[in-house]
């Protein structure tokens, strides 16, 4: 049985708190860390084989190293919490149950990468997870974990938090730094990266707070316990956030490369009314969908690439014989054209125009070449934006063409769903 | 800036550009083309529109040799890029292959077209932009010929949404490519339009008030890639390829913007040929491919139906339309009497070519000339003016520009253009000013003065400098152990290339002679005088003023007197009663050459009907001393003749050899004569070299739809140094600070937008438009009893004048300032009394 890690405090009562956090060895990774030099930690960190859990799963290892190393230079943190990936509802869950495990994780980032200012963006509907951080930050601040010279070692460290306001795309990196200097939430050009160039000109390092939350481990207990967990290419404990049809939805740590099949019918409690698994999105709505073929991949980055989806933040969102394919392609596509930022005309226009096709098709208006047309212009909008934004939103409706072209051939000809399904919303 | 060269491939051809340069860049140099939407190359790249993708290769590299990996033939082995890659925001390197043409990257551009002709209206048959349209024209050229899309989910939107009264959107043409956004951020600071909303709901907004809040904005629509942004001036006016499009020069200031005149004939004006709109025409050297509202919106008096159109003669009290061949003969017959006892006052609004004539017609009578000016100092800029072979667009990094006593945001909104840019170039700037400017925001150095201190400061930046330091008057004699003063100081006198523009607020005529001179001392002390990039650069108050100094006109030190002592005076572009109403203009003669019937025009005996600039040709001397000629573009109203011709005819009833015909055949008089303007003919003034930006009809998706210049960039006059000449220091003797007797200093300040007799015509600027106001600080006007909005009587002199009180904390203690051409007759700053008349309750 996998002892969980990152979710170990949070059924405890007041598991929020400073005191039970402290009362569970909480911020004795700090005192540790605080005695190392950035250059070791650098390196615990890249033999862990941590990698980015907001998505893109870049080693974070590297991402440090990055980081400018002259001190003259003022660098930040950058804490993403603005978790707006459909189907993902885990970084919530740390921030409302357990926020001082993710501070503890970036008070250890900021020091290694000498850092002395670390901003929290939140994404703006949490409001207890506001509350919560605030809190957190406040009482860190009283015990000398945040601010000037932490724990005597001459480090100083300052922490704010920054509401969002209900923009998916400020989840994006370099629109997160927009956002955060006040600004519009329009993804940056990339290169500079944000380590050269980051918030307000500074050099800044962006984490998702479960990366984040992992450092404290692994200072604790080493990089090697920590790439002793998970697959090849993948290390370490990862939160499932699973949703959908299953008869216990929420959030699951288990160890990466844990099968598809033992999270959803081991831990999420198999298939509500006991109904067939038809598919499942494996990473958030920007992963391409899977089908009930797929049950025994394997939970990791290279895993699911090697079956044309992606890890992405590891919400699993799980779809019985009952869901029309077409209606959740179109739904999700109307979600990307609703937060496409409007930056770029492939996104822009694009996203719109896929919707409408899908749209058409679900109800029952579709025409014969619709589908080779929605599939010409997923093609004109993946990989010719200026963010990733474009190739994530062509997924959905990309996939389950892919997928499940019958059922689409059926609307088209019989003008209803296959899936006895009503459109809605 | 680097000076390296990268050398890429881009479709097959070799390719060598300067490094830094971006792929799109690289192509037009070489003559292909990648579409853009978004880029311009006057702006900085974002990658919005996704138009320019192209098929990027880079040379492999070796990691362990840092040497390129080499094919078995040779060859440099490429790997590309399997995503395709902006051509805007991707920088060459060494090495690098391009492919613009293959199907993948056709496929790319008829995507994006696509995507956008699905949220367009495709309005064009009634679009202001069709026919020059970069959307129009890309989409023939890389589009698909029809959309697989359906028409009843476009958007509709405002068609007519105003930004300001100047601009308007057509929300549903814009394709949110966020050029005049950029435009407005990046290249004039008025931050006023930005977007709003986002995804398919992207719109520009405005967010000053009064709307689209900028004296640049009108450069947006020309830049614009639709017909989204129009201007109120010409939305609706015309086809372009109706229109056809003469080369001409902007009158308004002393920059000589270069402009395209675009003339239609039209039903609606009788038949007759007229100005649909002016354009920017393209010199890098003087305007680059900007101009500045007034500029563009303020040529409507030419066309006002107010415009003499008949000579007059006084008969019986009365002015009455004659011949031509009376009049002429009339005044010959006068003038040949007055003989010595003629005076003949003009302007710098009138070029070369009638300067020239009016000076040769009055030295054959053995009369006196005068330029009417309130601003001094043309000798100075004949000796040390910015030299032949400049480009401000050359200045930045170690060097240095100084402002003085001028407000160029207002006085000359391109020269404030350019000069913000070479200090973003890393030019230290020094901006010297009483009260704070729009220019100061760049400067490195902000120097304070009193008004009247202009030279003083100056001649104490010269003392910190050196070890001889002559005396100076008490009130600026210890200025230079100033810090800020010996800072700025010592920062101009290291710079490699250093320019000082110098105005008038706040300055007599007199005292201008003395801060020129300063100027001049500063210049050539520093060893800033003489090469190119380097001297000094008069803001004149009129376009030609520059060239009236060349051609031998001076202000007269005392006017009143000389005009007093006149037998027959001949007054031509200027209106001395006018601007001061206490002048006692009665000569024997008056004869009065000008557009309008002027309150002088009103007192005179002989009234003359001129041509405007756009109906006959002429050439000006800007104040960085460019020689620019400029073309008729609409046939002549019929009975009024161009200045040169008037003044010509009227010589040859004297019996003075003029030339009265051809303003070319004028010129070259001018040449044979004045030693700087040796050489210049209209063809040496036509020459049009290879610009870049590439810009122009042919080309309109990259740099918007300005101009190309084909009809001449001018030619720079040499300075007296750069001629041989010997310039030397002299000291100038500064003026007494003016009595206020417990009264306060009055100023008088240029707005761009003024209510004088030429822009008044343009009545669209109404709302901009500076009125009978007056500026105190709130602790002067709390002294004197002043209260925001107060109704003030002024009294100078003998003058007076009623101003409405605005309480501005920027206004100098112990100073009024009044605008210029706004009904208020003060033209040199002198003491005024205030008495409050009525009191403002509105509060
Ligand atoms: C459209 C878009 C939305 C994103 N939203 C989020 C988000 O809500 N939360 C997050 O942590 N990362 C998000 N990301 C990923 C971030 O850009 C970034 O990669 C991440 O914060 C880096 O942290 P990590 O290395 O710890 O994963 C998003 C990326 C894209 C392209
Ligand atoms: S792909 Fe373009 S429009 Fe879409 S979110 Fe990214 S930058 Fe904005
Ligand atoms: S108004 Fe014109 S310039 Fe401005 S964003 Fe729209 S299309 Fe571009
Ligand atoms: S800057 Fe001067 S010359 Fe240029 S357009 Fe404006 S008024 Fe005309
Ligand atoms: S993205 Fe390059 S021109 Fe718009």
């Amino acid at each position: 049985m996998f002892e969980p890690v990152l979710t170990r405090n949070i059924h405890r009562p007041n598991s929020e708190k400073i005191y039970t956090y402290l009362a569970h060895g909480g911020y004795e990774a700090v005192r540790l860390a605080l005695k190392k030099s950035p250059e070791e930690l650098i390196d615990m960190v890249k033999r862990s084989g941590l990698r980015g859990r907001g998505g893109a799963g870049f080693p974070a290892g590297k991402k440090w190293e990055y980081m400018p190393k002259d001190p003259r230079i003022p660098k930040i943190v950058a804490v993403n919490t603005d978790e707006g990936e459909p189907g993902t509802f885990k970084d919530r869950e740390l921030v409302e149950r357990d926020p001082h495990q993710v501070i503890e994780g970036v008070i250890i980032a900021s020091y290694t990468v000498g850092a002395r200012r670390a901003y929290v963006y939140i994404r703006g509907e949490f409001f207890l997870g506001v509350k919560r951080w605030i809190k957190a930050i406040a009482d860190a601040y009283e015990h000398g974990f945040l601010g000037k010279n932490i724990l005597g070692s001459g480090f100083d460290l300052e922490m704010s938090v920054h509401r969002g306001a209900g923009a998916y795309i400020c989840g994006e990196e370099t629109a997160m730094l927009e956002s955060l200097e006040g600004k519009p939430g329009n993804p940056r050009l990339k290169p500079p990266y944000p380590a050269q160039v980051g918030l307000f000109g500074l050099p800044t390092l962006v984490h998702n707070i479960e990366t984040l939350a992992c450092i404290p481990h692994i200072i604790l207990r080493g990089p090697e316990w920590f790439a002793s967990i998970g697959t090849a290419e993948s290390k370490g404990p990862k939160i499932f956030s699973v949703s959908g049809h299953v008869n216990k939805p929420g959030n699951y740590e288990l160890p990466l490369g844990t099968t598809l099949r033992e999270i959803i019918y081991e831990h999420a409690g198999g298939i509500r009314g006991g109904k067939k698994l038809k598919a499942v999105i494996p990473g958030g709505a920007s992963t391409p969908v899977l089908t009930a073929e797929h049950l025994d991949v394997p939970m990791a980055f290279e895993t699911l690439a090697a079956v044309g989806s992606q890890l992405g933040t590891g919400a699993i969102i799980v779809m019985d014989e009952t869901t029309c394919m077409v209606e959740v392609a179109r739904r999700l596509t109307k979600f990307f054209a609703h937060e496409s930022c409007g930056r770029c005309v492939p996104c822009r226009l694009g996203s719109r125009r896929l919707y409408e096709i899908l749209e058409r098709i679900e109800c029952g208006q579709g025409k014969p070449a619709d589908l080779n047309l929605a599939l010409e212009l997923a093609q004109g909008i993946d990989g010719t934006t200026f963010c990733p934004m474009g190739s994530a939103l062509v997924n959905p409706a990309r996939s389950t063409i892919k997928q499940f072209r019958e059922e689409y051939e059926y609307h088209l000809t019989y003008k209803r769903c296959l899936a006895g399904n009503t459109h809605s919303g | 800036m680097t000076n390296k060269m990268i050398t890429l491939t881009i479709d097959g051809i070799q390719v060598t550009v300067p490094e830094g340069t971006n792929i799109v860049d690289a192509a037009k140099k070489a003559g292909i083309d990648i579409p853009v939407f978004c880029y311009h190359p006057k702006m900085k790249p974002v990658g919005m529109c996704r138009m320019c993708l192209v098929e990027v290769g880079r040379p492999v590299v070796d990691r362990n040799t840092g040497e390129f990996v080499r094919n078995e033939d040779g060859s440099l082995k490429i790997q590309f890029n399997p995503k395709l890659e902006t051509g805007c925001t991707t920088l060459v390197s060494e090495g690098m292959v391009v492919i613009n043409t293959s199907d993948k990257v056709k496929r790319g551009r008829k995507d994006i077209l696509e995507f956008l002709l699905t949220s367009h209206p495709l309005d064009c048959p009634i679009c202001d932009k069709g026919g020059e349209c970069p959307l129009q024209n890309l989409t023939m050229a890389h589009g698909p010929g029809t959309s697989r899309f359906l028409f009843d989910e476009k958007k509709h939107l405002l068609k007519h949404y105003p930004l300001g009264e100047l601009i308007y959107l057509d929300q549903e043409r814009c394709i949110q490519c966020g050029r005049c956004i950029r435009f407005q951020e990046e290249l004039v600071d008025d931050p006023v339009i930005g977007f709003s909303q986002r995804g398919r709901s992207l719109q520009i907004v405005t967010f000053s008030e009064p709307g689209f809040d900028s004296i640049f904005s009108g450069n947006t629509t020309d830049i614009c890639p639709v017909g989204a942004l129009t201007t109120a001036d010409f939305r609706f006016g015309a086809r372009p390829w109706e229109l056809n499009a003469a080369a001409s020069i902007c009158q308004q200031c002393a920059v000589g913007c270069n402009l395209t005149l675009n003339v239609r004939r039209e039903a609606a004006a009788g038949g007759k040929v007229v100005i649909k709109r002016v354009m920017p025409r393209q010199n890098e050297w003087v305007n680059e491919i900007w101009i500045c509202d007034k500029g563009r919106f303020g040529y409507h008096y030419t066309e006002a139906p107010e415009r003499l159109t008949q000579p007059l003669i006084r008969k019986e009290g009365e002015l009455v339309p004659v011949s031509w061949e009376e009049a002429l003969g009339f005044v010959a017959e006068r003038f040949r009497q007055a003989g010595k006892g003629l005076l003949t006052l003009a302007s710098g609004r009138l070029s070369n070519e009638d300067l020239f004539n009016l000076r040769k017609l009055s030295e054959g009578l053995g009369g006196k000339i005068a330029l009417y000016t309130q601003m001094s100092g043309g000798e100075q800029v004949m000796q040390v003016g910015l030299a032949k072979e400049s480009n401000l667009a050359e200045l930045g990094q170690g060097d240095a520009i100084l402002v003085i006593a001028s407000d160029l945001h207002q006085e000359a909104p391109i020269w404030w253009l350019r000069v913000k840019q070479a200090a973003e170039r890393g030019a230290t700037l020094i901006v010297a000013h009483p009260r704070p400017t729009r220019l100061e925001k760049f400067a490195k150095h902000v120097l304070r003065y009193r008004y009247g201190d202009e030279a003083g400061l100056l001649l104490a930046m010269l003392n910190s400098l050196s070890a001889k330091r002559p005396a100076l008057p008490e009130r600026v004699s210890t200025l230079w152990r100033d810090d800020q003063v010996q800072a700025a100081a010592k920062a101009f006198a290291e710079a490699q290339n250093a320019v000082i523009f110098f105005g008038n607020e706040g300055v007599g005529l007199q005292a201008s002679q003395a801060l020129a001179q300063a100027c001049l001392n500063l210049l050539l002390a520093t060893n800033h005088a003489g090469r190119p990039n380097n001297g000094l650069i008069p803001v004149w108050q009129r376009p030609n003023d520059q060239g009236a100094w060349e051609l031998g006109w001076r202000p007269l030190p005392n006017l009143d007197e000389a005009i007093s002592q006149a037998n027959a005076i001949y007054v031509v572009a200027c209106d001395p009663a006018g601007d001061n109403p206490t002048l006692p203009l009665t000569p024997d003669f008056l004869v009065v050459q000008d557009l309008f019937l002027t309150a002088t025009a009103k007192l005179a005996h002989v009234v003359l009907p001129a041509l405007p600039f756009t109906e006959r040709e002429g050439s000006l001397v800007n104040g960085e001393r460019r020689v620019q000629r400029y073309y008729p573009a609409v046939p002549p109203r019929p009975s009024a003749r161009a200045d040169f011709t008037i003044t010509g005819q009227l010589g040859k009833l004297l019996g003075i050899d003029l030339e009265d015909r051809l303003a070319s055949k004028v010129m070259l008089r001018i040449a044979a004569e004045v030693p700087a303007f040796s050489g210049i003919t209209y063809t040496a003034l036509a020459y049009a070299p290879e610009q870049w930006p590439i810009i122009g009809r042919e080309d309109l998706y990259y740099g918007g739809t300005t101009y190309e210049n084909k009809q001449g960039i001018g030619v720079q006059l040499p300075n007296a140094l750069q001629q041989g000449e010997q310039v030397t220091l002299t000291w100038p003797s500064l003026a007494q600070a003016t009595e206020i007797n417990g009264g306060l200093l009055a100023v008088p300040v240029t707005k761009l937008y003024d209510s004088g007799s030429t822009l008044v015509h343009s009545k669209l600027l109404d709302q901009r438009r500076v009125a009978a106001v007056l500026w105190i600080h709130p602790d002067e006007a709390a002294a004197h009893a002043v209260q925001e909005g107060d109704l003030v009587h002024l009294q100078f002199g003998e003058a007076s004048a009623m101003a409405t009180a605005i309480l501005d904390k920027t206004v100098p203690q112990g100073v009024i300032l009044l605008p210029r051409s706004a009904g208020i007759p003060l033209l040199e700053p002198c003491a005024a009394q205030l008495k409050v008349v009525e009191r403002s309750y509105e509060r």
